[in-house]
């Protein structure tokens, strides 16, 4: 079963194509890396994909649901996170999972349970009345991951999530992504780090959008004769 | 010797947040050196950017740029230096051209003075010299950004993270303007949350949580490494990450993309051989299993785990 099916998915401003007919396919629970260089179209596809930005043509379905015709639903099965949106420094790590979770909708007693949950698995719960601003950026990225999964999404898309987190913390991120991804949920990510695009189970690069490989990350090592893939990116993106 | 900077007994602590920026950090920085400043998000590495450029005041402590004071000689300061901000600090609505122009003349100098200093820059951006600098893509922007702060050849030259959310390709590229900028008898003092950065510098300070960790050349804080370093390949490193947690050996350990990096700290013949009988035991499938040379981050790790 699919998560995410993209066919032809192409986005034109003016005369200039940012994601031009782009085609793939994201398994239910799988990690999808999404790489590319700084202006390849990585977030105009994403936006696409989020039901936030239509199409110019092509066709995505995501969750099951058409982002151009059922945006609304796209959104109500999805997660985002990034690194420059995470949460409400002035409000507690509570008010910031209340906030959220009361826009997607779940009802108040649940919300309230689901909570606690998340934040003992964090490992934060004796911080529920904290302030966010006071804690760790490390601590804050997971809260904004698990804040992005209260609604139990289908899907999560994650960009850039890591940037600029401590390398300790990072490691300590992907798995919380490996283990939501381990019971189900399917994972969408973006990354400048190399050695995360190793963790996801396929990869994809975009260049002046288009697709131009995707796979598995060992079978594209081996394809092309390199150990890491830093070294598949360079050779894609170098201009 | 005289510092290009020199930080002494910095402290800096925003009361209202609770947040001590900056413990008692001390940095000198060697004239016409590159210098980075290496350490995550929220380590104090903008706090002291904003001291070093005037503007803004530390709690204690004294700092110096050119031998200058950052408090009583602002101005003199600020005549001299570069700076590169972190955030986009452009007129989005002046074109590339103009907004060249005006920081050229709020330094009293033209464009054409010292365009020799700006030009392997300033040649990319030609293109665009009539485009308002909001329209510019990301890249752009920051080599605008650029041509700007050097445009009245300062002595030194302070840039903060100018590569976070930059793809791997892009920022090669700009650690190499970075290198152009050093031959011009510039010091460069740069900030950056990646690590794999660190061996482009001559010097590197590691902070984090406001405090200086190391101060030294990459290769002396890869020489200092405490303890010794193992890799090894697996075809599931979080499969390998769960079995690990029943590894009673005496070492550290964390993934490092598909392969697991170990370090032992005593015996390390011994205890990599008694570790590889572990994952026999628990039929771990690996391979390459090797000694090998930490990186930075490999010591950062280190440096910074919980003792």
């Amino acid at each position: 079963m699919y998560s995410i099916v993209a066919e032809n998915l192409t986005k034109k401003f003016g005369d200039f194509t940012s994601v031009d007919h782009i085609n793939f396919q994201v398994k239910q629970g799988e990690i999808f890396g999404f790489l590319g260089a700084n202006g390849a179209g990585k977030t105009t596809a994403i936006r696409m994909l989020c039901g936030l930005l239509r199409p110019t043509s092509g066709v995505a379905t995501v969750a099951g649901y058409d982002v151009k015709t059922q945006a609304k639903f796209v959104k109500r099965h999805i997660g985002y996170m990034s690194q420059r949106f995470s949460l409400y420094n002035d409000l507690t790590l509570f008010e910031n999972m209340q906030l959220f979770g009361t826009v997607y909708g779940i009802p108040k007693a649940e919300l309230k349970d689901r909570i606690h949950q998340s934040l003992k698995e964090l490992q934060m719960d004796d911080k529920a009345n904290t302030l966010v601003y006071s804690i760790p950026l490390g601590w804050k990225q997971k809260l904004a991951f698990a804040t992005a999964m209260l609604h139990r999404p289908q899907i999560v898309f994650l960009d850039e999530p890591t940037s600029g987190v401590d390398p300790i913390v990072r490691r300590e991120f992907w798995n919380m992504i490996y283990h939501a991804a381990s019971q189900g949920v399917t994972i969408f990510v973006t990354t400048h780090y190399m050695d995360e695009a190793e963790y996801c189970e396929r990869i994809s690069i975009m260049e002046s959008g288009q697709l131009k490989i995707i796979g598995k990350p060992a079978d594209i090592k081996a394809e092309m004769g390199v150990d890491s893939i830093a070294d598949v990116f360079v050779k894609f993106v170098r201009r | 010797m005289d510092w290009a900077v020199e930080i002494e007994h910095l402290n800096k602590t925003y009361p209202e947040n609770h947040v001590t920026a900056l413990d008692d950090v001390s940095i000198a920085v060697k004239p016409n050196e590159l210098f980075g400043l290496v350490g995550p998000d929220g380590a104090g590495k903008s706090t002291l950017f904003n001291i070093l450029t005037t503007l803004l005041l530390p709690d204690s402590g004294h700092v110096t740029v050119l031998g200058m004071d950052v408090i009583a000689d602002y101005k003199k300061v600020r005549s001299t230096i570069g700076y590169l901000p972190g955030v986009f600090s452009l007129y989005p609505d002046l074109t590339v051209e103009e907004n060249l122009i005006f920081f050229a003349t709020m330094y009293k100098s033209k464009i054409s003075e010292n365009m020799s200093i700006i030009k392997p820059i300033w040649r990319q951006l030609l293109p665009f010299k009539k485009r308002r600098a909001g329209k510019l893509s990301g890249g752009m922007k920051q080599k605008l950004a650029l041509c700007c702060a050097l445009i009245h050849k300062p002595t030194i030259l302070f840039l903060d993270e100018p590569t976070t959310g930059v793809d791997p390709v892009s920022r090669k590229e700009f650690w190499e303007i970075l290198k152009g900028i050093q031959q011009q008898d510039i010091t460069v003092v740069v900030s950056t949350p990646y690590m794999d950065e660190a061996t482009l510098c001559d010097r590197i300070a590691l902070i984090q949580d406001g405090r200086i960790i190391e101060v030294a050349t990459p290769s002396q804080i890869i020489d200092n490494f405490e303890g010794s370093l193992y890799t090894l390949t697996t075809d599931n490193i979080f499969g390998l990450l769960e079995i690990m947690k029943q590894c009673t050996l005496h070492c550290n350990y964390y993934p490092n993309g598909d392969q697991l990096h170990i370090v032992f700290y005593e015996d390390a013949a011994t205890m990599a051989s008694a570790f590889q009988q572990f994952l026999q035991e628990h039929q771990i499938e690996f391979r390459n299993m090797k000694r090998i040379a930490p990186n930075i981050e490999d010591c950062f790790i280190e440096l910074v785990k919980p003792k």
